[in-house]
């Protein structure tokens, strides 16, 4: 548990990328005959889909590109340290932060990293950014939070795992803050609803298993910590942004947790543009970002299998007014695309083996 | 293990950024590395970060597909005329080949251009696609 009274960690840049295409969940069923009434639990009527030339570390890219683009007054060569989360990265060995740091001209001394954990390698992502930034170590660092999921063919999670993510640029009293971190708090334990084994190319879940002891438990835990350690109840908070596995269950949660349905959905992104993994719930945020007021508060609240789930505190400041609109919104991103059938999805994807 | 291709490896950085050589004599500019200005033979250039938005100069649709692309299906290459008037062959993404116009305005992507094999290094660097974003102010 960590609470930040001196409000000077902030985000002083973010950015979210979404590729152009889309597949509708009618479309994934029909290829697999699966009536849809199984599906309409997930509420989730779209998922994004990849180029056939994007992959994770592209997605990363465009995202950092859109962040530094959201803090004109930071450059590249002041980067200290560059973090990316993924379940998804091209290649097993040799980071993703590698090739962003060279995409974005960061200086050669730079501290890069990937981390992993399933849906939360984001947040960690975010959190290594902040304690770096706090204890001095870096002036300003970028946090990646991306993915473009695979899914085994025919699986349940083809209908949810999609491609996108957002970056954030953080700092400790340097910059022109768009919102500050007020507090986070982490929980982990050892849950196995949902992997992938090492040289395999798809993750496997435990099914039912992936709802109560998994998602709800972490995120509640996480949520309901942070609240506590900062004395703080549902009735401080303008927004919750919980990780989105589906459109259900970030619903669910919010309710659970004592939040207003209201507080939820305008970061609420799942329904049409499916699980981002990593990069879900901190696109969330940049939703919320892209249209929050300065003093107002958000919750956001990751949840990686196996499981964790990391809680931030973060409250809005004067620069979003600025910033905002210097570079595209993820409603931009969200209202670009262009359907494709499956077996198109599946041409992209390479899932047609010969 | 190196990558078969050291060269493509060199020029990576350059690629990522779409960086391009500026001559300090007549000003002309031009993409990757040079070490004497194809406009007026000084040897004085300099290496630039190009803009990144433009519009198509011009284009084709390539439906023979080189062997590296087998499955990739039809794509677009252009030239693409930068907003400095540097020209730039690139392929067009995110953009059906009937949707494809000259004077189409353009931005800057980061893509997948190729990959030395299933085991091998992945090729990153820019391709345009049609503009998402025109900075407002
Ligand atoms: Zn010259």
């Amino acid at each position: 548990m960590s609470v930040f009274n001196d409000k000077k960690t902030a985000i002083v840049g973010y950015g979210s990328y979404i590729p152009r295409y889309r597949i509708k969940i009618e479309s994934i069923a029909h290829a697999w005959g699966e009536p849809l009434e199984m599906l309409r639990g997930l509420r989730v009527q779209e998922i994004s889909v990849k180029g056939r030339d994007e992959d994770q570390v592209t997605i990363a890219v465009e995202a950092a590109r859109n962040a530094l683009r959201r803090a004109p007054e930071v450059s590249a060569k002041e980067i200290g340290a560059i973090y990316s989360g993924s379940e998804s990265k091209p290649y097993a060995v040799k980071p993703t932060s590698t090739i962003v740091a060279a995409a974005i001209g960061a200086p050669l001394s730079v501290r890069l990293a990937d981390y992993e954990f399933a849906c939360k390698g984001g947040t960690e992502a975010i959190i290594s950014c902040i304690s770096q930034a706090r204890s001095g170590m870096i002036k300003y660092g970028l946090a990646i939070a991306a993915d473009c999921s695979q899914s085994l063919p025919g699986d349940v999670l083809e209908y949810t795992a999609s491609a996108g993510g957002s970056a954030f640029i953080i700092g400790h009293g340097s910059g022109d803050p768009i919102a500050y971190f007020e507090g986070q708090y982490s929980v982990g334990t050892d849950t196995p609803d949902f992997w992938r084994r090492d040289l395999i190319k798809y993750p496997r879940h435990g099914g039912r298993f992936t709802g109560e002891p998994a998602y709800f438990r972490h995120v509640m835990a996480a949520a309901s910590g942070l609240m506590r350690e900062l004395n703080m109840k549902p009735e401080d908070f303008d927004y919750i942004v919980p990780h989105q596995p589906n459109g259900s269950f970030p619903v669910e949660v919010a309710k659970r947790l004592g939040f207003s349905e209201s507080k939820v959905l305008p970061g609420l992104l799942s329904p049409i543009v499916g699980n981002f993994y990593s990069g879900s719930s901190p696109t969330g945020l940049c939703r919320v970002l892209d249209q929050a007021k300065p003093g107002q508060r958000i919750l956001l609240v990751s949840f990686g299998s196996g499981a964790g789930s990391d809680a931030f505190s973060i409250v809005v400041a004067d620069g979003i007014e600025r910033k905002r609109d210097l570079a595209p919104k993820v409603e931009d991103y969200v209202e670009r695309k262009k359907y494709v059938d499956y077996s198109v999805y599946a041409r992209f994807w390479g899932k047609i083996a010969f | 293990m190196m990558p078969k291709s050291p060269r493509i490896w060199q020029l990576a950085e350059r690629r990522y950024r779409l960086l391009g050589s500026r001559c300090t004599a007549c000003g002309k500019t031009s993409v990757g590395p040079r070490n004497v200005c194809p406009a007026c033979g000084s040897e004085d250039v300099e290496t630039v970060q190009l803009p990144s938005t433009g519009t198509v100069y011009s284009y084709t649709v390539v439906h023979a597909l080189p062997a590296e692309r087998e499955r990739y299906g039809p794509y677009i290459m252009a030239i693409v005329e930068l907003e400095d008037g540097t020209r730039v062959t690139s392929e067009i993404v995110d953009c059906e080949p009937e949707d494809v116009k000259i004077g189409m305005p353009v931005e800057l992507a980061f893509r997948v251009i190729g990959q030395e094999s299933e085991e091998g290094i992945i090729y990153y660097g820019y391709k345009f696609r049609p503009l998402v974003f025109r900075k407002t102010n």
